[in-house]
Protein backbone atom coordinates (compact mmCIF):
# COMPACT_ATOMS: atom_id res chain seq x y z
CA UNK A 1 0.00 0.00 0.00
CA UNK A 2 1.13 3.46 -0.56
CA UNK A 3 2.06 5.53 3.00
CA UNK A 4 0.34 8.47 2.82
CA UNK A 5 -1.43 8.75 6.30
CA UNK A 6 -4.64 10.54 7.08
CA UNK A 7 -2.89 13.06 9.53
CA UNK A 8 -6.35 14.48 11.28
CA UNK A 9 -8.28 12.51 14.37
CA UNK A 10 -11.07 13.77 16.27
CA UNK A 11 -12.82 14.24 12.93
CA UNK A 12 -10.60 16.75 11.92
CA UNK A 13 -10.90 19.02 14.63
CA UNK A 14 -7.20 17.85 15.40
CA UNK A 15 -5.23 17.95 12.45
CA UNK A 16 -0.86 17.02 12.14
CA UNK A 17 1.76 18.42 9.80
CA UNK A 18 3.56 14.78 9.53
CA UNK A 19 2.73 11.35 10.47
CA UNK A 20 5.34 11.47 13.84
CA UNK A 21 3.67 14.82 14.80
CA UNK A 22 0.66 12.65 14.70
CA UNK A 23 1.74 9.81 16.92
CA UNK A 24 2.98 12.06 19.63
CA UNK A 25 -1.02 13.58 19.62
CA UNK A 26 -2.18 10.43 20.00
CA UNK A 27 0.20 9.63 22.47
CA UNK A 28 -0.76 12.65 25.04
CA UNK A 29 -4.16 11.47 24.36
CA UNK A 30 -4.29 8.12 25.63
CA UNK A 31 -2.25 8.77 28.84
CA UNK A 32 -4.75 11.93 29.40
CA UNK A 33 -7.54 9.19 29.27
CA UNK A 34 -5.11 6.64 31.01
CA UNK A 35 -4.93 9.86 33.83
CA UNK A 36 -8.61 10.16 33.92
CA UNK A 37 -8.80 6.83 34.78
CA UNK A 38 -6.53 6.40 37.51
CA UNK A 39 -8.12 9.30 38.87
CA UNK A 40 -11.30 7.76 38.88
CA UNK A 41 -10.06 4.59 39.66
CA UNK A 42 -8.33 6.07 43.26
CA UNK A 43 -11.09 9.26 44.00
CA UNK A 44 -14.07 6.60 43.17
CA UNK A 45 -16.71 9.80 43.71
CA UNK A 46 -19.44 9.25 45.68
CA UNK A 47 -22.11 10.17 43.07
CA UNK A 48 -20.88 8.07 40.12
CA UNK A 49 -21.10 5.12 42.68
CA UNK A 50 -24.18 5.38 44.24
CA UNK A 51 -26.62 5.43 40.77
CA UNK A 52 -26.79 2.51 38.40
CA UNK A 53 -27.89 2.48 34.64
CA UNK A 54 -28.38 -1.10 33.23
CA UNK A 55 -27.38 -2.53 36.46
CA UNK A 56 -24.02 -1.54 36.03
CA UNK A 57 -22.43 1.68 38.39
CA UNK A 58 -22.14 4.90 36.48
CA UNK A 59 -18.41 4.78 37.40
CA UNK A 60 -17.59 1.18 35.67
CA UNK A 61 -19.49 2.84 32.49
CA UNK A 62 -17.20 5.41 32.28
CA UNK A 63 -14.10 3.22 32.52
CA UNK A 64 -15.58 0.77 30.06
CA UNK A 65 -16.53 3.73 27.48
CA UNK A 66 -12.68 5.08 28.13
CA UNK A 67 -10.94 1.80 27.52
CA UNK A 68 -13.24 1.67 24.05
CA UNK A 69 -11.90 5.22 22.90
CA UNK A 70 -8.38 3.95 23.67
CA UNK A 71 -8.86 0.95 21.97
CA UNK A 72 -10.04 2.90 19.02
CA UNK A 73 -6.95 5.34 18.89
CA UNK A 74 -4.27 2.36 19.06
CA UNK A 75 -6.50 0.29 16.40
CA UNK A 76 -7.04 3.33 14.42
CA UNK A 77 -3.58 5.51 14.82
CA UNK A 78 -1.01 2.83 15.86
CA UNK A 79 -2.03 -0.05 13.92
CA UNK A 80 -2.94 2.53 10.60
CA UNK A 81 -6.63 0.90 10.73
CA UNK A 82 -7.28 4.86 9.99
CA UNK A 83 -5.43 4.02 6.47
CA UNK A 84 -6.87 0.83 5.17
CA UNK A 85 -9.50 0.09 3.11
CA UNK A 86 -13.19 -0.11 4.25
CA UNK A 87 -13.59 -3.63 3.40
CA UNK A 88 -10.61 -4.29 5.79
CA UNK A 89 -11.76 -2.36 8.12
CA UNK A 90 -14.65 -3.59 8.23
CA UNK A 91 -14.52 -7.39 8.21
CA UNK A 92 -12.04 -6.97 10.86
CA UNK A 93 -14.22 -4.45 13.27
CA UNK A 94 -17.36 -5.79 13.10
CA UNK A 95 -16.31 -9.35 13.18
CA UNK A 96 -14.73 -8.74 16.33
CA UNK A 97 -17.32 -6.95 17.91
CA UNK A 98 -20.16 -8.19 16.68
CA UNK A 99 -18.94 -12.34 18.27
CA UNK A 100 -17.73 -10.24 21.36
CA UNK A 101 -20.43 -8.43 22.34
CA UNK A 102 -22.74 -11.72 21.91
CA UNK A 103 -20.29 -13.56 23.77
CA UNK A 104 -20.53 -11.20 26.74
CA UNK A 105 -23.82 -10.27 26.72
CA UNK A 106 -24.78 -14.22 26.91
CA UNK A 107 -22.36 -14.43 30.09
CA UNK A 108 -23.16 -11.92 32.01
CA UNK A 109 -27.11 -12.94 31.75
CA UNK A 110 -25.77 -16.17 32.98
CA UNK A 111 -23.65 -15.39 35.67
CA UNK A 112 -26.17 -13.24 37.30
CA UNK A 113 -28.63 -15.67 37.03
CA UNK A 114 -26.74 -18.36 39.11
CA UNK A 115 -25.88 -15.66 41.70
CA UNK A 116 -30.02 -15.35 42.06
CA UNK A 117 -30.27 -19.00 42.30
CA UNK A 118 -27.45 -19.43 44.85
CA UNK A 119 -28.44 -16.05 47.27
CA UNK A 120 -32.23 -17.04 47.32
CA UNK A 121 -33.05 -20.53 46.50
CA UNK A 122 -32.12 -23.62 48.56
CA UNK A 123 -28.44 -24.03 48.11
CA UNK A 124 -26.90 -23.72 51.09
CA UNK A 125 -23.82 -22.37 50.60
CA UNK A 126 -23.05 -19.41 53.32
CA UNK A 127 -20.91 -21.87 55.91
CA UNK B 1 7.09 -5.69 -0.72
CA UNK B 2 7.24 -8.71 -3.42
CA UNK B 3 10.72 -9.72 -2.50
CA UNK B 4 9.83 -12.73 -0.73
CA UNK B 5 7.04 -13.87 -3.24
CA UNK B 6 8.20 -16.13 -6.23
CA UNK B 7 7.23 -15.10 -9.64
CA UNK B 8 4.72 -17.74 -11.23
CA UNK B 9 4.77 -16.60 -14.91
CA UNK B 10 1.28 -15.81 -14.78
CA UNK B 11 0.72 -11.94 -13.22
CA UNK B 12 -1.40 -9.82 -14.76
CA UNK B 13 -4.01 -12.73 -15.35
CA UNK B 14 -6.89 -12.53 -13.63
CA UNK B 15 -6.31 -15.67 -11.23
CA UNK B 16 -2.41 -15.10 -11.82
CA UNK B 17 -2.55 -13.75 -7.97
CA UNK B 18 -0.83 -10.23 -7.19
CA UNK B 19 -4.62 -8.83 -7.13
CA UNK B 20 -4.85 -6.72 -3.48
CA UNK B 21 -8.65 -5.94 -3.46
CA UNK B 22 -7.86 -4.55 -0.27
CA UNK B 23 -4.99 -3.41 -0.86
CA UNK B 24 -2.95 -4.91 1.46
CA UNK B 25 0.09 -7.80 1.49
CA UNK B 26 -0.58 -11.08 2.19
CA UNK B 27 1.49 -11.53 5.07
CA UNK B 28 -0.43 -7.97 6.96
CA UNK B 29 -4.11 -9.58 6.16
CA UNK B 30 -2.60 -12.91 7.90
CA UNK B 31 -1.08 -10.63 10.89
CA UNK B 32 -4.66 -9.30 10.72
CA UNK B 33 -6.24 -12.85 10.39
CA UNK B 34 -4.01 -14.15 13.60
CA UNK B 35 -5.06 -10.52 15.24
CA UNK B 36 -9.12 -11.41 15.32
CA UNK B 37 -8.79 -14.78 16.43
CA UNK B 38 -6.00 -13.80 19.20
CA UNK B 39 -9.03 -11.29 19.86
CA UNK B 40 -11.56 -13.53 20.33
CA UNK B 41 -9.64 -16.05 22.45
CA UNK B 42 -8.78 -12.82 24.96
CA UNK B 43 -12.35 -12.13 24.59
CA UNK B 44 -13.60 -15.35 25.54
CA UNK B 45 -11.24 -15.31 28.84
CA UNK B 46 -12.35 -12.50 30.12
CA UNK B 47 -16.20 -12.81 29.24
CA UNK B 48 -15.70 -16.18 31.68
CA UNK B 49 -14.16 -13.63 34.11
CA UNK B 50 -16.96 -11.79 33.81
CA UNK B 51 -19.44 -14.57 34.07
CA UNK B 52 -17.28 -15.86 37.29
CA UNK B 53 -17.06 -12.58 39.06
CA UNK B 54 -21.24 -11.70 38.06
CA UNK B 55 -21.56 -15.18 40.08
CA UNK B 56 -19.58 -14.26 42.72
CA UNK B 57 -20.03 -10.95 42.63
CA UNK B 58 -20.53 -10.71 46.53
CA UNK B 59 -16.97 -12.64 47.32
CA UNK B 60 -14.98 -11.06 44.81
CA UNK B 61 -12.05 -9.12 46.00
CA UNK B 62 -11.89 -5.21 45.84
CA UNK B 63 -9.00 -4.53 43.27
CA UNK B 64 -7.64 -2.09 44.79
CA UNK B 65 -6.96 -3.66 47.87
CA UNK B 66 -5.79 -6.08 46.34
CA UNK B 67 -2.69 -4.35 44.40
CA UNK B 68 -1.81 -1.55 46.61
CA UNK B 69 1.99 -1.94 46.22
CA UNK B 70 5.17 -0.20 44.78
CA UNK B 71 8.73 -0.75 44.20
CA UNK B 72 10.81 0.46 47.14
CA UNK B 73 8.12 1.65 48.63
CA UNK B 74 7.24 -1.25 51.53
CA UNK B 75 4.24 -0.31 53.63
CA UNK B 76 3.04 2.82 51.46
CA UNK B 77 -0.39 1.97 49.95
CA UNK B 78 -1.01 3.44 46.90
CA UNK B 79 -3.45 1.76 45.21
CA UNK B 80 -3.24 1.20 41.36
CA UNK B 81 0.17 4.02 40.81
CA UNK B 82 2.38 0.60 39.80
CA UNK B 83 -0.38 -0.70 37.21
CA UNK B 84 -1.30 2.76 35.40
CA UNK B 85 3.01 2.89 35.61
CA UNK B 86 2.91 -0.61 33.68
CA UNK B 87 0.27 1.29 31.42
CA UNK B 88 2.17 3.72 30.40
CA UNK B 89 5.45 1.71 29.75
CA UNK B 90 3.36 -0.37 27.64
CA UNK B 91 1.47 2.74 25.79
CA UNK B 92 5.54 4.35 25.24
CA UNK B 93 6.64 1.29 23.58
CA UNK B 94 3.42 0.99 21.39
CA UNK B 95 4.68 4.85 20.76
CA UNK B 96 7.95 3.51 19.57
CA UNK B 97 7.21 0.92 18.34
CA UNK B 98 4.93 3.08 15.63
CA UNK B 99 8.01 5.68 15.34
CA UNK B 100 9.57 2.35 13.99
CA UNK B 101 7.41 2.02 11.37
CA UNK B 102 7.09 5.39 10.13
CA UNK B 103 10.82 5.43 10.08
CA UNK B 104 10.94 2.05 8.11
CA UNK B 105 8.74 4.10 5.38
CA UNK B 106 11.01 6.53 5.09
CA UNK B 107 14.07 3.64 4.68
CA UNK B 108 15.76 5.38 7.89
CA UNK B 109 17.43 2.23 8.92
CA UNK B 110 19.24 3.85 12.41
CA UNK B 111 16.22 5.29 13.47
CA UNK B 112 13.97 1.97 12.77
CA UNK B 113 17.23 1.23 15.14
CA UNK B 114 17.22 2.97 17.54
CA UNK B 115 13.14 2.56 18.08
CA UNK B 116 13.25 -1.02 17.97
CA UNK B 117 15.53 -0.67 20.50
CA UNK B 118 13.42 1.58 22.73
CA UNK B 119 10.44 -1.10 21.85
CA UNK B 120 12.72 -3.86 23.58
CA UNK B 121 13.92 -2.26 26.68
CA UNK B 122 10.03 -1.02 27.58
CA UNK B 123 8.58 -4.84 26.78
CA UNK B 124 11.13 -6.11 28.88
CA UNK B 125 10.33 -3.19 31.82
CA UNK B 126 6.46 -4.44 31.77
CA UNK B 127 7.40 -8.21 31.77
CA UNK B 128 9.60 -7.33 34.73
CA UNK B 129 7.01 -5.81 36.62
CA UNK B 130 4.11 -8.24 35.78
CA UNK B 131 6.78 -10.78 37.35
CA UNK B 132 6.60 -8.44 40.60
CA UNK B 133 2.84 -7.80 40.36
CA UNK B 134 2.52 -11.82 40.53
CA UNK B 135 5.41 -11.79 43.63
CA UNK B 136 3.26 -9.60 45.25
CA UNK B 137 0.18 -10.97 44.63
CA UNK B 138 1.34 -14.43 45.69
CA UNK B 139 2.94 -13.09 49.08
CA UNK B 140 -0.26 -11.07 50.41
CA UNK B 141 -0.80 -8.62 52.81
CA UNK B 142 -2.81 -9.06 56.00
CA UNK B 143 -3.93 -12.50 55.73
CA UNK B 144 -7.32 -14.50 56.62
CA UNK B 145 -9.02 -17.35 57.79
CA UNK B 146 -10.94 -19.36 55.64
CA UNK B 147 -13.78 -21.09 56.32
CA UNK B 148 -15.08 -24.50 55.89
CA UNK B 149 -17.75 -23.22 53.18
CA UNK B 150 -14.77 -21.45 51.28
CA UNK B 151 -15.71 -18.18 52.50
CA UNK B 152 -13.27 -15.72 53.93
CA UNK B 153 -13.27 -13.82 56.98
CA UNK B 154 -11.02 -10.91 57.20
CA UNK B 155 -10.14 -8.83 60.21
CA UNK B 156 -10.75 -5.40 61.10
CA UNK B 157 -9.49 -3.19 64.18
CA UNK B 158 -11.48 -0.26 65.51
CA UNK B 159 -11.05 1.96 63.22
CA UNK B 160 -11.86 -0.31 60.05
CA UNK B 161 -8.62 -0.50 58.85
CA UNK B 162 -7.79 -3.65 57.87
CA UNK B 163 -5.92 -6.04 60.73
CA UNK B 164 -2.65 -8.31 59.58
CA UNK B 165 -3.56 -11.65 61.08
CA UNK B 166 0.86 -12.61 62.23
CA UNK B 167 0.02 -8.97 64.45
CA UNK B 168 -2.57 -10.25 66.81
CA UNK B 169 -2.49 -14.31 66.29
CA UNK B 170 -0.92 -15.49 69.40
CA UNK B 171 2.02 -18.13 69.19
CA UNK B 172 0.96 -21.57 70.69
CA UNK B 173 4.12 -23.37 71.58
CA UNK B 174 4.07 -26.88 69.26
CA UNK B 175 6.49 -28.87 67.96
CA UNK B 176 6.34 -29.68 64.09
CA UNK B 177 8.08 -33.11 64.10
CA UNK B 178 8.84 -34.50 60.70
CA UNK B 179 6.91 -37.79 59.67
CA UNK B 180 10.00 -39.85 58.57
CA UNK B 181 10.15 -42.80 56.53
CA UNK B 182 10.71 -45.19 59.47
CA UNK B 183 7.09 -44.54 60.96
CA UNK B 184 4.68 -44.71 58.83
CA UNK B 185 4.17 -46.44 55.10
CA UNK B 186 2.70 -43.54 53.78
CA UNK B 187 6.09 -41.52 53.83
CA UNK B 188 4.18 -37.77 52.52
CA UNK B 189 5.84 -34.50 51.52
CA UNK B 190 3.98 -31.44 53.35
CA UNK B 191 0.77 -31.07 51.55
CA UNK B 192 0.67 -27.43 51.14
CA UNK B 193 2.94 -24.16 51.66
CA UNK B 194 2.87 -23.35 55.27
CA UNK B 195 1.45 -20.07 56.77
CA UNK B 196 3.19 -18.00 59.25
CA UNK B 197 0.18 -18.23 61.94
CA UNK B 198 -2.00 -21.14 62.19
CA UNK B 199 -5.58 -20.99 62.54
CA UNK B 200 -5.88 -21.87 66.48
CA UNK B 201 -3.25 -19.38 66.96
CA UNK B 202 -5.52 -16.78 65.13
CA UNK B 203 -8.51 -17.66 66.69
CA UNK B 204 -6.73 -17.17 70.23
CA UNK B 205 -5.83 -13.76 69.10
CA UNK B 206 -8.85 -12.75 68.37
CA UNK B 207 -10.68 -13.91 71.13
CA UNK B 208 -7.85 -12.07 73.42
CA UNK B 209 -8.15 -9.22 71.65
CA UNK B 210 -12.06 -7.53 71.62
CA UNK B 211 -11.56 -4.73 69.75
CA UNK B 212 -10.80 -6.86 66.63
CA UNK B 213 -13.78 -7.30 63.88
CA UNK B 214 -14.50 -9.70 61.28
CA UNK B 215 -15.54 -8.37 57.59
CA UNK B 216 -17.54 -11.20 55.83
CA UNK B 217 -18.04 -11.45 51.98
CA UNK B 218 -21.17 -10.50 51.88
CA UNK B 219 -21.96 -6.87 50.14
CA UNK B 220 -24.49 -4.75 51.96
CA UNK B 221 -28.09 -4.28 50.49
CA UNK B 222 -30.02 -1.08 49.67
CA UNK B 223 -31.88 -1.36 53.37
CA UNK B 224 -34.49 0.89 52.34
CA UNK B 225 -35.92 -0.70 49.04
CA UNK B 226 -35.17 -4.23 50.91
CA UNK B 227 -37.65 -2.72 53.74
CA UNK B 228 -40.34 -1.58 50.96
CA UNK B 229 -40.38 -4.85 49.78
CA UNK B 230 -40.16 -6.76 53.07
CA UNK B 231 -43.58 -5.39 53.53
CA UNK B 232 -45.76 -8.28 52.12
CA UNK B 233 -42.76 -10.44 51.40
CA UNK B 234 -42.38 -12.69 54.92
CA UNK B 235 -39.15 -14.28 53.27
CA UNK B 236 -37.59 -10.46 52.51
CA UNK B 237 -38.34 -9.78 56.30
CA UNK B 238 -36.51 -12.51 58.11
CA UNK B 239 -33.69 -11.79 55.83
CA UNK B 240 -33.83 -8.52 57.10
CA UNK B 241 -33.92 -9.96 60.21
CA UNK B 242 -30.99 -11.86 59.55
CA UNK B 243 -28.95 -9.01 58.12
CA UNK B 244 -29.49 -7.09 61.64
CA UNK B 245 -28.79 -9.70 64.09
CA UNK B 246 -25.27 -10.24 62.19
CA UNK B 247 -24.09 -7.23 60.67
CA UNK B 248 -23.32 -3.71 62.40
CA UNK B 249 -22.32 -1.76 59.28
CA UNK B 250 -25.72 -1.68 57.32
CA UNK B 251 -25.87 1.83 56.37
CA UNK B 252 -23.17 1.19 53.48
CA UNK B 253 -24.71 0.12 50.88
CA UNK B 254 -22.33 -2.00 48.70
CA UNK B 255 -19.63 -2.32 51.19
CA UNK B 256 -18.59 -5.82 52.52
CA UNK B 257 -20.59 -6.10 55.60
CA UNK B 258 -19.32 -6.20 58.52
CA UNK B 259 -20.27 -9.12 61.31
CA UNK B 260 -20.90 -7.60 65.18
CA UNK B 261 -18.16 -9.21 67.56
CA UNK B 262 -20.21 -11.70 68.82
CA UNK B 263 -21.90 -13.23 65.09
CA UNK B 264 -17.98 -12.74 63.67
CA UNK B 265 -16.55 -14.61 66.86
CA UNK B 266 -19.15 -17.31 66.88
CA UNK B 267 -18.88 -17.90 62.95
CA UNK B 268 -15.19 -18.02 63.03
CA UNK B 269 -15.33 -20.66 66.14
CA UNK B 270 -17.62 -22.96 64.68
CA UNK B 271 -16.60 -22.50 60.57
CA UNK B 272 -13.14 -21.06 60.58
CA UNK B 273 -10.94 -24.07 59.04
CA UNK B 274 -7.21 -22.54 58.09
CA UNK B 275 -5.12 -19.37 57.36
CA UNK B 276 -5.03 -17.89 54.10
CA UNK B 277 -1.87 -15.88 53.48
CA UNK B 278 -0.80 -14.74 49.61
CA UNK B 279 -2.90 -16.18 46.85
CA UNK B 280 -2.55 -19.40 44.93
CA UNK B 281 -4.34 -21.54 42.54
CA UNK B 282 -6.33 -23.05 45.59
CA UNK B 283 -6.88 -20.04 48.14
CA UNK B 284 -6.59 -16.74 48.02
CA UNK B 285 -6.96 -14.64 50.75
CA UNK B 286 -8.42 -11.50 49.04
CA UNK B 287 -11.60 -13.23 48.02
CA UNK B 288 -12.62 -15.72 45.71
CA UNK B 289 -9.84 -17.77 44.76
CA UNK B 290 -11.49 -17.87 40.97
CA UNK B 291 -10.52 -14.35 40.75
CA UNK B 292 -6.80 -15.67 42.00
CA UNK B 293 -7.14 -18.56 39.46
CA UNK B 294 -8.24 -15.82 36.29
CA UNK B 295 -5.69 -13.58 37.32
CA UNK B 296 -2.98 -15.80 37.16
CA UNK B 297 -4.17 -17.30 33.89
CA UNK B 298 -5.27 -13.84 31.74
CA UNK B 299 -2.14 -11.77 32.73
CA UNK B 300 0.12 -14.81 32.06
CA UNK B 301 -1.36 -14.85 28.85
CA UNK B 302 -1.29 -11.53 27.90
CA UNK B 303 2.77 -11.52 29.93
CA UNK B 304 3.16 -14.39 27.74
CA UNK B 305 2.30 -12.84 24.24
CA UNK B 306 4.85 -9.68 25.30
CA UNK B 307 7.27 -11.72 26.30
CA UNK B 308 7.00 -13.34 22.78
CA UNK B 309 6.75 -9.96 21.21
CA UNK B 310 9.72 -8.80 23.02
CA UNK B 311 11.63 -11.85 21.49
CA UNK B 312 9.91 -10.90 17.89
CA UNK B 313 11.15 -7.84 18.29
CA UNK B 314 14.60 -8.92 18.50
CA UNK B 315 15.00 -10.64 15.90
CA UNK B 316 13.50 -7.93 13.93
CA UNK B 317 15.82 -5.57 15.81
CA UNK B 318 18.75 -7.90 13.94
CA UNK B 319 17.44 -8.11 10.81
CA UNK B 320 17.73 -4.59 10.80
CA UNK B 321 20.94 -3.94 11.89
CA UNK B 322 21.94 -6.25 9.36
CA UNK B 323 20.41 -4.61 6.73
CA UNK B 324 17.87 -7.54 5.60
CA UNK B 325 15.01 -4.89 5.00
CA UNK B 326 17.33 -2.94 3.01
CA UNK B 327 17.92 -4.78 0.70
CA UNK B 328 14.67 -5.97 0.33
CA UNK B 329 13.96 -1.96 -0.15
CA UNK B 330 10.75 -2.84 2.01
CA UNK B 331 10.09 -2.25 5.75
CA UNK B 332 7.02 -4.58 5.98
CA UNK B 333 8.12 -6.87 8.30
CA UNK B 334 8.91 -4.39 10.91
CA UNK B 335 4.93 -2.86 10.02
CA UNK B 336 3.68 -6.42 10.94
CA UNK B 337 5.49 -6.99 13.74
CA UNK B 338 4.30 -3.89 14.92
CA UNK B 339 0.81 -4.87 14.61
CA UNK B 340 1.42 -7.61 16.89
CA UNK B 341 2.74 -5.95 19.52
CA UNK B 342 0.14 -2.72 18.82
CA UNK B 343 -2.53 -5.68 19.36
CA UNK B 344 -0.58 -6.81 22.98
CA UNK B 345 -1.11 -3.28 23.91
CA UNK B 346 -5.07 -3.40 22.92
CA UNK B 347 -5.54 -6.09 25.31
CA UNK B 348 -3.63 -4.98 28.03
CA UNK B 349 -5.98 -1.98 28.11
CA UNK B 350 -8.70 -3.84 28.63
CA UNK B 351 -7.46 -5.95 30.88
CA UNK B 352 -6.05 -3.21 33.09
CA UNK B 353 -9.83 -1.96 33.22
CA UNK B 354 -11.40 -5.06 33.67
CA UNK B 355 -8.55 -6.48 36.67
CA UNK B 356 -7.91 -3.00 37.96
CA UNK B 357 -10.41 -0.41 37.35
CA UNK B 358 -13.93 -2.06 36.81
Amino acid sequence: MGHEHKLEIFRGLWKFKSNVTKIWGVFFFLCFVTAIEVYLGIVKPEFLIQERFLAMKYLNWIFIILTLVKAYYITWDFMHMRDELMGLRRSVVWTAVFLICYLILILLIEGDYIYEVYKSNYVKFNF
Amino acid sequence: MEATVAKTGTEGKTWGGGNRPLNASYGKLMMWFFIVSDALTFSGFIAAYGFSRFKFIDAWPIADEVFTHVPFLHGVPAPMYYVAFMTLVLIFSSVTMVLAVDAGHRMQKKKVIWYMFFTIIGGAVFVGSQAWEWATFIKGDYGAVETKGGKILQFLDTDGERASVTDFAIAIPTERGTHEEKNGIWYVQEPETQTTVSYQEVLKGFEANPNLLIRSQELVPNMEKLREKAENNPKVAAEITRLEREYINLDKPGEKAIYSREVGLAKLKADGKLVVQGANLKHNEYGHPLFANFFFFITGFHGFHVFSGVVINIIIFFNVIIGTYEKRKSYEMVEKVGLYWHFVDLVWVFVFTFFYLV
